[in-house]
């Protein structure tokens, strides 16, 4: 499992991109921390999650 | 003859210790995007005595900015960096203000506020934002970002709150409410997440110096 927002999720295996866009956020919009670590944005098509993984996505919305 | 830098300093509170005032004197924070978020974050930090300011925005003054932006008629027209160092010279005539016109890119984010320990991100623009937070945490590692994210609309306000989601990056607002879905700015909401922001710079400025917060 991996910790996603601080919510379990059954992640593992997969590459941020493809969690990304299963779970409907837009690319463009996020920042990702893996393991206290910024993920960038050229990294998320080969960035797997692993098991015990904790992530946090940042979706940034319009405003300001 | 306006005030001398004596009679300003003077003029800060005394129940903060002079240490704090020292602090926030010595810190340099920038902002980037100098809307209805940037706008007000800098004359906050300005009363509240920070000595240098970094301002960032490639657009200019506004009919349709007056509804929410610090700015007022005699700014109509002009650079909005340039329009709010003339407000901030009104509030804090000795604060060192350095400003920047022009558009923020993966390009030169890191050189335009890489030497800033503290930035403040108050683009409009989902894409901008997440850009920049995106090429400072990867670039610039000794620099924390303060960003401003949801604080459309006239909904309960107090869903607007600030928290430290990773190590350098601290999101205040309510994470959801976007103009991009058809919801419209009004001044108070965006108001009262730049307040967080400004609050949550001045925290981490004491903090760097070492103060402990005087609740």
């Amino acid at each position: 499992m991996v910790t996603i927002n601080g919510e379990q999720v059954n992640a593992a295996g997969k590459t941020v991109a493809d969690y990304l866009a299963e779970a409907g956020y837009t690319t463009a919009y996020v920042a990702v921390e893996r393991n206290r670590e910024i993920v960038p944005r050229a990294a998320y098509g080969e960035a797997v999650l692993e098991d015990g993984d904790v992530v946090e996505i940042v979706r940034f919305v319009g405003g300001g | 003859m306006g005030p001398t830098r004596e009679e300003l300093k003077a003029a800060f509170d005394a129940r903060f210790p002079k240490e704090f005032h020292q602090a926030m004197d010595s810190a340099r924070v920038a902002v980037a995007g100098l809307g209805g978020l940037g706008s007000h974050i800098a004359v906050m930090l300005a009363r509240s005595g920070i000595g240098h300011l970094f301002l960032v925005d490639f657009d200019r003054v506004e009919i349709t900015n007056l509804n929410r932006q610090a700015y007022g008629i005699s700014h109509l027209g002009m650079p909005k960096a340039e329009a709010l160092a003339a407000l901030l010279r009104e509030i804090q005539p000795y604060l060192e203000i350095k400003t920047w016109q022009g558009l923020v890119t993966e390009e030169n984010a890191a050189e335009l506020f890489g030497g800033y320990p503290i930035v403040c991100e108050a683009f409009d623009r989902p894409e901008n934002k997440s850009m920049l937070v995106n090429t400072l945490l990867c670039q610039c590692p000794e620099t924390v970002i303060v960003s401003g994210n949801g604080m459309a609309g006239y909904g309960d306000a107090n869903e607007i709150r600030t928290r430290r989601i990773m190590d350098r990056l601290y999101v205040c607002g309510d994470g959801k409410t976007d103009v991009n879905r058809g919801i419209g700015l009004m001044a108070p909401r965006v108001a009262v997440c730049a307040g967080m922001q400004a609050n949550q710079v001045i925290r981490l400025i004491a903090a760097q110096a070492g103060i402990k917060e005087n609740i």
